[in-house]
């Protein structure tokens, strides 16, 4: 238990010591929101659709979550480049508990980033319908931490170097990023459209966090969260399957 | 307090060591030469129980590492060759988290890493994060947190590349200090014939994943007729060089290297 402890802390410690990175992580988020939010928010309205500044705010949330979670996962493979990877994998501790560690605390630096952005779209005038909704946010952005902080362990464990990094971001992150719904509604689109938004884990995130906050939902919330738990659960036991089998 | 009986690794069709036997007695210093790619990392990991062995046994301590790796682990310390600190924690928080890992009890823990800290003079830099430490330090903290959970055995591949002629003599009076009074086994790798010279009892020399000899460094010399084990090294091991080729890991240290501030290591 202490050694999931330690590893927690580090990841924590790890995040609040790079600053300049958490401002700078908070760019992307407000571009999509400030810029598309205002930007394409005439066009959204005038559709009948509402306030689209609204609308993709539980989607920039989502953005963040997704990115920080993922990355930390993949930040295994810095770990494996700068060494510290081995000093854990030469321990006597269980493979299990130290990825359960790594993920646990990349799941909660995700959680923090999320919470801020959520701060953020609330300050750049953000109402969600109710104010209960906030704390059942933070749940589905815990799911969401939880299953994409052990799909980057699972990659992570299995690139060898940087290199793959660039093919994980352009043909999986981004792609779920865009498929999920967090820059556009899921209902009434197109059969491909529907049959690939309904494949990407994030979808179901991001849907959950709008019903939640504004009452739309494509699916339900009931689906929303079997979904996130059951592939979640999936991920983590696939993580940590690719995690036991690291060798250096 | 190491025994090792017919150990062979293979790589597909490349014999990285063949057939190699050797112990280590408690208290013993014991170097482990040979020019590069002869097998000596794979050596080491296979003792640290970082790669399985295609063939042969090992004891350390009386203890299979294949069948009981967790209890072999914590008999063992090792410094890699390459660095394994966490760059953005301080020394403390490093030293921490190795002693957690470690099952060292909190309080055992803080007093160990003080006086450790303090032996190997990183003590007044104990908040610093790790980042800003000169190789030499850095070297320091890691030998330092490889003897915290009080080691039989510790594993030093190359501990001393890259450093300048301060640092590596400051760093081995350290580890002879422990080893003489904790009566820790040192097992370690080095390319320095002379600091293998000075600071081994008794050298192993390996080639081509064979064991080439076995003794005190002043009988390799006698045996050899030469006047310094450099001299005895390069008559057992010839002069032709070895050519590693450079994977992906080495490719992305350079990239760090070329990045970090400064170019240290």
């Amino acid at each position: 238990m202490s050694a999931i402890y330690i590893l927690w802390l580090r990841e924590l410690k790890r995040y609040t010591r790079s600053r300049a990175q958490i401002v700078a992580s908070l760019g992307q988020p407000m571009l999509y929101l400030l810029v598309l939010g205002f930007g394409l928010g005439n066009v959204f309205q005038r559709a009948g659709y509402g306030s689209y500044f609204q609308f993709i705010a539980p989607g920039v949330i989502g953005m963040s979550v997704l990115f920080s979670s993922i990355f930390s996962g993949l930040g295994l493979l810095w770990d494996r480049q700068f060494g510290f990877l081995k000093e854990t994998l030469v321990a006597p501790v269980p493979r299990i508990q130290i990825m359960i560690g790594r993920t646990l605390g990349g799941s909660t630096v995700a959680v923090i980033q999320g919470t801020l952005v959520m701060l953020v779209c609330l300050i750049a005038g953000f109402r969600p319908a109710s104010w209960i909704a906030v704390p059942m946010v933070l749940g589905f952005m815990v799911l969401i931490a939880l299953l994409f902080a052990a799909l980057g362990v699972a990659i992570g464990s299995s690139l060898q170097d940087m290199q793959g990094f660039q093919l994980i971001m352009n043909f999986l992150v981004m792609p779920i990023y865009f498929l999920s719904g967090a820059m556009f509604p899921l209902t009434n689109q197109g059969k491909i459209l529907t049959f690939v938004t309904a494949l990407d884990p994030l979808s179901y995130g991001i849907d959950g966090m709008r019903s939640v906050l504004l009452g739309k939902t494509a699916f339900s919330v009931f689906t929303d969260l079997t979904v996130l738990v059951l592939v979640g659960a999936i991920l983590l036991v696939f993580g940590a399957y690719r995690f036991s089998k690291i060798e250096v | 307090m190491i025994r090792v009986r017919n150990l062979k690794k293979t790589f597909g069709t490349f014999t990285a060591v063949d057939d190699v036997s050797f112990d280590v007695d408690e208290g013993e210093i014991f170097a482990f030469l040979g020019p590069n790619g002869a097998g000596k990392t794979t050596t080491i990991k296979m003792l640290t129980t970082l790669l399985k062995p295609t063939e042969g046994t090992i004891e350390l301590d009386g203890l299979d590492p294949l069948t009981h790796q967790n209890e072999a682990r914590k008999r063992f310390g090792i410094v890699f060759q390459d660095p394994s600190l966490d760059g953005e924690l301080t020394a403390w928080e490093n030293m921490e988290i190795h002693g957690v890992l470690y099952h060292v009890p909190h309080k055992v823990r803080r007093q160990r890493t003080e006086e450790l800290l303090k032996l190997f003079e990183l003590w007044e830099r104990r908040k610093d994060q790790v980042k800003k430490f000169s190789g030499g330090m850095k070297r320091r903290l890691e030998i330092a947190r490889g003897f915290l959970h009080t080691p039989r055995i510790l594993f030093l591949d190359e501990p001393t590349l890259g450093l300048d002629p301060q640092s590596r003599n400051q760093l081995w009076t350290h580890v002879k200090k422990v080893n003489e009074a904790e009566k820790v086994t040192v097992f370690l790798t080095t390319h320095y014939m002379d600091e293998a010279d000075r600071v081994a009892h008794r050298i192993g020399v390996i080639d081509h994943g064979k064991l080439v000899v076995v003794d005190t460094s002043k009988a390799i010399k006698e045996q050899t007729g030469t006047e310094s084990l450099e001299e005895a090294f390069l008559k057992l091991t010839g002069s032709t060089i070895r050519d590693e080729s450079a994977n992906s890991a080495d490719a992305m240290r350079q990239f760090a290297k070329m990045w970090s501030s400064g170019g240290k290591r």
